[in-house]
């Protein structure tokens, strides 16, 4: 196990709804991410994903449990305004809607803003920009207008707001929902590039089953506890208990249950269209 | 509704797009006042000169910055009419019915038509075709920077209104979705009277305002997560310099204004 990045334990939240009621999302959950590795949060609408998500740069303040994020201890009382924007440099966030996020008017401006804010000099600002648009692939769009690129586009350049602030981890908050595939497959590649080439941390909330099967560990939550944690060939292969989560496996996935089932032999469980396509060949030579 | 022409910067390399912005917010006040100074024929002609040499200097295609005109056509020729045939004068150059139009009319009819023209023409160039409304509203936080000595929110302001900016595309786009989504259920925008057409955009504006307090509330979000805290401590990426392009420029203002002066003096055709 590489060192731990982010550790909780029995972390809860809940909210106070129009009427005054306690509203728990989250109701217990334990579990460690290791420094560098690629996490799929799965879940469906209103299981609390996301609400874990905004947990972990302390959008939000958990209720009661453990939260260790980079080392530092997030429910102690100790904490000043300080480690919050340390913590928010190190943990950066890209959220859904591509529109909402950006601030400024033009492109290589937009990517500015986190290190402008930091207080870094100009001169590095302008150094670290230019390095975060090459990285994500922006560089020949720096002096575009934001409402002018495609959807994926706006999420790569929202991606270069988060690296110019060099974090370690990287969560995307269903960063993909809003796009058409191919600004999916942007997206992700950019972000899986991020995790190999840099070892930067990488938290996907997501409920595309097929991005998530692209992750080195997917963990399901489901009414605000984890269900499901482990390799995507572990989690899916319990199809029943991802459908009682109100979740759907991969379609190749399904494909090979539903062969398997008819009484057609095949061993393992492929999580990729590939891996899909060459199991059924091999039962079909046999 | 993509290409909307209001603020919109034109990106090209020109004198006019190097210089520093808040040069360019105070030599376009200087513009304005000069638009105003000229009295005589010469120096209209010279101030349209001008406009004509801001133009060629800002290498924007002419096409675009008469796009800019376009929304105001109906002022400048109601402006013109009522100059035409209000203004009094001594030469009569024609009356039919109760209607006298002097030639006084028609001067400044034409005078008022050129003053208009240039002061589109000289704020949209100096202000927001060549420069990015990133760059003005910096421009305006920094000029007004000794307000904070009041303690005015100077930053906050400048925030605020780059926000403005940066939304505008994205809500004409939101507009025309919602209108296209209420037409589709059957609301009619185009026919009725007044009060029915202003009516019917109640179903716009809710779903608008709605939709843009989610937003400011997601964008408000996003903006913590990436540190931002006021304008305490903040950096500049651009930090703006004053070079010897923007005070020659300043001294052709200056030089342009006491020529204005100097041809208020030639008075023939009045």
């Amino acid at each position: 196990m590489r060192e731990a990045f982010i550790h909780t334990k029995d972390l809860c939240y809940a909210y106070t709804d129009e009427n005054g009621t306690r509203q728990p999302v989250l109701r217990g959950i334990t579990l460690d991410i290791a420094r560098g590795e690629y996490v799929a949060v799965l879940g469906h609408n209103g299981s609390g994903k996301s609400t874990f998500a905004k947990l972990l740069n302390m959008i939000i303040e958990p209720e009661s449990g453990e939260l260790v994020v980079a080392g530092k201890n997030l429910t102690s009382e100790e904490l000043t305004e300080e480690d919050f924007y340390a913590l928010r440099r190190e943990v950066g966030m890209v959220f859904q809607n591509p529109d909402n996020q950006l601030v400024a008017t033009i492109v290589e401006e937009d990517v500015a803003f986190g290190p402008e804010n930091l207080g870094v000099p100009p001169k590095e600002i302008r150094a670290r920009v230019d390095a975060a648009l090459a990285t994500v692939g922006m560089t020949e769009y720096a002096r575009h207008e934001p409402h002018r690129l495609s959807g994926g586009q706006k999420q790569r350049v929202a991606i270069a707001g988060i690296l110019v602030m060099e974090p370690t981890c990287i969560i995307l908050d269903e960063a993909t929902a809003m796009l058409d595939p191919a600004g999916r497959k942007e997206v992700i590649e950019t972000v899986e590039a991020l995790n190999r080439e840099k070892g930067i941390t990488v938290i996907s909330i997501t409920h595309h089953m097929n991005e998530a099967a692209r992750a080195e560990r997917v963990i399901v939550i489901d009414d605000g506890v984890v269900i499901m944690d482990g390799t995507p060939r572990e989690v899916f292969s319990e199809p029943k208990k991802l459908m009682l989560a109100g979740l759907d496996v991969p379609q190749c996935t399904s494909l090979v249950h539903a062969l398997r089932a008819e009484g057609v032999a095949l061993d393992g469980d492929p999580v990729t269209a590939e891996e899909c396509a060459e199991l059924i060949c091999r039962a079909l030579e046999v | 509704m993509k290409n909307i022409a209001f603020g919109q910067y034109y990106p090209a390399r020109s004198p006019l797009h190097t210089m520093d912005a808040r040069m360019k917010v105070v030599l376009s006040v200087l513009y304005i006042v000069a638009a105003f100074l000229c009295k005589s024929a010469p120096a209209y002609a010279a101030l349209l000169a001008s406009a004509v040499v801001l133009l060629l200097l800002s290498r924007i295609p002419p096409r675009i910055v008469l796009r800019s005109l376009r929304p105001l056509f109906f002022i400048m020729i109601f402006t013109a009419l009522l100059n035409l045939f209000f203004s009094g004068g001594t030469t009569v150059l024609f009356s039919f019915w109760r209607i006298t139009v002097y030639v006084e009319g028609v001067y400044s009819a034409v005078f008022m038509l050129v003053r208009i023209v240039v002061l589109i023409f000289g704020t949209s160039i100096f202000l927001t075709y060549t420069t990015t409304p990133i760059e003005l509203t910096d421009a305006i936080e920094s000029l007004l920077s000794p307000l904070r000595i009041l303690k005015l929110p100077v930053h906050e302001f400048a925030m605020m209104m780059s926000i403005a900016l940066r939304f505008i595309p994205t809500l004409m786009e939101e507009t025309s979705k919602i209108m296209n989504a209420q037409k589709a259920r059957g609301v009619d925008f185009s026919s009725g009277g007044l009060i029915k057409r202003a009516k019917a955009l109640v179903p716009i504006l809710i779903p608008l305002i709605v939709s843009s307090f989610r937003r400011a509330d997601e964008l408000a979000m996003a903006m913590e997560c990436r540190c931002y805290r006021g304008g305490k401590g903040r950096t500049k990426m651009t930090v703006p310099k004053l070079s010897v392009l923007d005070f020659v420029a300043l001294a052709f203002m200056v030089a342009f204004g006491g020529t204005l002066l100097y041809l208020n003096g030639f008075r023939f055709g009045l």
